[in-house]
């Protein structure tokens, strides 16, 4: 089976376990799937768990593999991930960061070519040669995503990647992130804002203290007893004209 | 749009492979210059002709050149290169730019070995007592990057506990030195003192040789690993998401360090500066695409060093300044000068 699977996943920073054996149901090619969930609920946690970035213990197939069972390497050929930020002090150009990422590991031949390609998708061709420090956070991030989508992964891996981007952008680069989904690849993004997550997610898996919480379609998950319950706010979920959530909050809960 | 920026870019590449060559003809260029200048001034014609075998030469530059002045000029011109790279590599794993064999305790562990050897008169079995001091501080500065390999792989060890510890171990290993010195006696420490300032006047054949090999070792791994060290200037976990094997690839690289910092510091004393500078000014020049920029290092700790022997023969007439001296006293203020210009800009 196509599609991405987690199952029994603990996950650790140090001695401490952020996500307590999570059962995540299969995340299908083509999907946008979101991690919502308050601060410290464990989701940039689980998405770096699943990225290899930090030790896990249990299970996350992808296709028929199990990633955790992989080398760095060859879990690099399946997957891309997005950071939240970059690093600030390489004296890099942005389109050398991303012709880094691709060469890292495996072939370097046709980097250069790859690396424009994606830039110009991302319609940030034009900052190619532009030095990483000169950008703006809003620019860094778009960067960030070229350099995961630059070796062409059938998994991408999204965390909060549009914190540091104005409206525009926020729709321009979910957009492409829609288009990237589109190709048959499997999306899971780490989005704060629940309007922008019910707007442009399959799925949304809601994180609560390491646990999951909910999950299914906006619809179903994003509702009034679940703000109350993870949030801890009070809150409305109404339908605009156009049939899109809307979450209004009127207050704390008591 | 996109064949532009392309096109830039390998012009860009073209400029800095240029760039690269220039600094290695400068570096040959230094080492002539080296050669010339001495006690008994050589004439560029004669110079050439020592080195070369060409035309008449008398016997006795040619003794100057190959008995006397090579030896110390290739020193110079390796030593700085060895720094120069080990430097440019612990700055990238470490992500440090403070990162250096000097910062880090490694020269002052060389400055230990070789008190011991030279106070102690403690040596290797087996050894010729010419090499006890050298052999030595080899051995100390190899322990103590082995030391701070060993922390780094303790848990929760990454590249901020590598650096407090090679700190401390600065402190200690110079502690230890102090001891040493307050009971050595009065020539064994004059020797130590002339030894921590960093010299090229006992470089030899033999030491040239050794160094010589030892980078010929070390930095053909260094280029390989030019990606993977370029991908972790964009943070470890997207180095590590790219691919890279991030521990592997620091354990390699320190190993690499380690080798050409003690071979360097045990051939010469302490030199400070060089490590630092040279992959600094090459940043400056070329950028950190590590394909350009550790040729780049190595080359410029090959010049920065070669012009600080040329120096340390002149600025005194008559007078050999140690050349250590030489590399803190007049190229710090240089390189000062060139990060507020950059900054400035």
């Amino acid at each position: 089976m196509k599609g991405l699977r987690i199952e029994g996943l603990i996950v650790s920073y140090g001695r401490r376990r952020v996500v307590e054996g999570l059962d995540l149901p299969p995340l299908m090619p083509g999907e946008i799937a979101v991690l919502a969930g308050p601060n410290a609920a464990g989701k940039s946690t689980l998405l770096k768990g699943i990225a290899g970035l930090l030790p896990t213990r249990g299970r996350v197939i992808f296709g028929d593999r199990d990633l955790a069972a992989l080398s760095s390497g060859d879990r690099a050929q399946t997957l891309g991930f997005m950071p939240q930020t970059l690093p600030s002090g390489a004296a890099l150009s942005v389109l050398e960061s991303v012709i880094a990422a691709r060469s890292a590991s495996g072939e370097g031949a046709g980097a250069d070519h790859a690396a424009m390609a994606v830039l110009e998708r991302l319609g940030i061709g034009a900052l190619a040669l532009e030095p990483l420090d000169r950008l703006s956070g809003g620019q860094r991030q778009m960067v960030g995503l070229a350099q995961a989508l630059v070796r062409d992964p059938a998994l991408l891996l999204l965390d909060e990647p549009t914190s540091a981007l104005d409206m525009a952008r926020q729709v321009r680069l979910l957009s492409e992130v829609r288009r990237v989904a589109a190709e048959g690849r499997v999306v899971l993004a780490v989005l704060h804002d629940l309007a922008l997550a019910a707007q442009w997610a399959d799925r949304i898996a809601v994180l609560h203290k390491g646990r999951l919480h909910s999950f299914g379609t906006p619809a179903e998950v994003v509702t009034p007893a679940m703000l109350a319950e993870v949030y801890g706010v009070e809150a409305r979920v109404e339908r605009c004209s156009r049939g899109r959530l809307m979450v209004l909050i009127d207050g704390e809960t008591v | 749009m996109q064949t532009a920026s392309l096109h830039r870019y390998h012009a860009l590449n073209r400029r800095r492979v240029l760039l690269v060559a220039a600094m290695l003809a400068v570096a040959l260029l230094a080492v002539v210059a080296d050669l010339m200048t001495g006690p008994a001034g050589l004439p560029l014609a004669e110079t050439l002709g020592a080195l070369t075998g060409w035309g008449e030469v008398a016997r006795s530059a040619d003794v100057i050149v190959w008995q006397v002045r090579l030896p110390v000029a290739l020193m110079a011109l390796l030593v700085g290169a060895a720094l120069a790279l080990a430097g440019a590599e612990m700055q990238t794993v470490l992500e440090n730019p403070l990162a250096e064999p000097f910062t880090l305790g490694v020269s002052a562990s060389a400055a230990l070995g070789a008190a011991t050897a030279i106070v102690l008169g403690l040596s290797l079995p087996g050894l010729p007592a010419v090499w006890s001091v050298s052999a030595n501080a080899f051995l100390f500065a190899l322990g103590a990057l082995a030391l701070l390999q060993l922390m780094g792989r303790l848990r929760g060890g990454g590249p901020e506990v590598l650096i407090l510890c090679g700190i401390a171990l600065n402190f200690t290993a110079g502690a230890f030195l102090s001891l040493l010195q307050f009971v050595a006696s009065a020539d064994a420490l004059q020797q130590l003192v002339f030894w921590t300032m960093g010299s090229l006047a006992a470089a030899s054949w033999p030491g040239v040789t050794v160094l010589a090999v030892v980078l010929a070792v070390t930095a053909p791994f260094s280029l390989k690993a030019a990606w993977q060290l370029t991908a972790l200037r964009l943070g470890e976990e997207q180095a590590r998401s790219f691919g890279v094997d991030v521990v592997r690839l620091r354990r390699w690289s320190l190993l690499r360090v380690s080798l050409l910092a003690a071979s360097a510091v045990s051939m010469v004393g302490v030199i400070g500066f060089v490590g630092l500078a040279g992959p600094h000014i090459a940043r400056m020049l070329l950028g950190e695409d590590h394909r350009f920029f550790l040729p780049g290092s190595l080359l410029t700790g090959a010049v920065v060093m070669s012009l600080a022997s040329l120096v340390s023969k002149t600025v005194v007439p008559g007078v050999l300044l140690p050349v250590g001296l030489v590399t803190s006293l007049i190229g710090l203020p240089i390189f000062f000068s060139l990060i507020l210009r950059r900054r400035g800009r």
